[in-house]
């Protein structure tokens, strides 16, 4: 059956978008996963793997990988928060290490949109592998919207911005 | 120089490479585009391109130490990164520049471009802890 054209698209659901999501590219390569959702927060999973080592002398996951799941799981939270897939860029990324990653651990990222405007959202979350309040890591981040400017509804900012 | 840096698993499975050296003998890493790193369609995953800037960001570090005579064992504290410009399907290349080498702690900067060496994608800024 086909959608009527005035009917809005269906809210963002970030169950339903990690089936093709994670399916090519980056996350696909890295096997990340999904495990749980609320109103303003996604969770994924970042499953132990051999060839993600980040220091010959101990099993445990690289940094690198933790920082694709923690940027991936701010994205699909703004979306899950928004309702909406709007693409999204990342401004910066702060990642604090607080432990290592417990050997041959999956690890897990969850991550809340605490804030958002018309052109900027604001995450914060923790890494974790058994722990949600014994964290490998704290994260916080910015992102901005990409695609329509918001200025362009605004005629406040236009004069405050110039035309640039 | 750039002899004693060796990348972990991780680094090689990405296909990060060591590709020369620069500011100063440290060490350029590059890596090409492909589904491997590949974000939203014909871009780098912000991802992707953090662990570039990691990876280039310890080599530079390791870089220094071997020159110092030192071999500590390096834990991360933090790491910070800004996204400039989207990374485009091409090659990325990062190198690393230490700020400050302490006794117990190193601050790292870091810069990833693809043509144009004078316009960065994105930059990073790492505490590093050694011990």
């Amino acid at each position: 059956m086909q959608r009527a054209m005035n009917t809005p698209p269906a809210r963002f659901d970030a169950r339903e978008a990690s089936k093709w999501f994670f399916r090519h590219g980056h996350t696909g390569w890295l096997g990340l996963r999904f495990t749980d959702q609320g109103d303003n927060w996604v969770e994924l999973e970042l499953p132990w793997r051999e060839d993600l080592l980040g220091d010959r002398s101990r099993p445990v996951l690289a940094s690198g990988p933790i920082i694709s799941l923690m940027d991936m799981a701010s994205g699909m939270a703004i979306w899950q928060t928004r309702g909406t897939f709007q693409p999204v860029a990342t401004l910066d990324l702060r990642v604090d290490y607080q432990r290592p990653a417990r050997e041959r651990a999956s690890v897990k990222g969850r991550v809340e949109c605490y804030r958002i405007t018309r052109s900027a959202a604001f995450v914060r979350g923790v890494a974790y592998d058994d722990d949600l309040d014994d964290p490998i890591a704290h994260v916080a981040g910015c992102f901005m919207t990409i695609g329509a400017d918001p200025r362009q509804d605004n005629p406040a900012l236009t004069e405050a911005l110039g035309d640039d | 120089m750039t002899d004693g840096v060796e990348l972990p698993a991780y680094a090689r499975s990405l296909g990060i490479v060591l590709t020369g050296e620069s500011d100063g003998d440290m060490p350029v890493l590059t890596v090409d585009f492909g589904p491997m790193v590949e974000g939203r369609p014909q871009h780098f995953h912000g991802g992707a391109t953090a662990g570039l800037l990691e990876k280039a960001g310890y080599a530079a570090l390791r870089t220094a130490l071997i020159a110092a005579g030192r071999d500590p064992l390096l834990k991360p504290i933090n790491i910070t990164v800004q996204y400039l410009a989207a990374g485009k399907s091409q090659a990325s290349f990062a190198v690393g520049r230490i700020t400050r080498l302490g006794r117990r702690n190193a601050n790292v900067t870091v810069e990833a471009w693809q043509s144009d060496r004078a316009r960065p994608i994105a930059t990073a800024v790492m505490n590093i802890l050694m011990v």
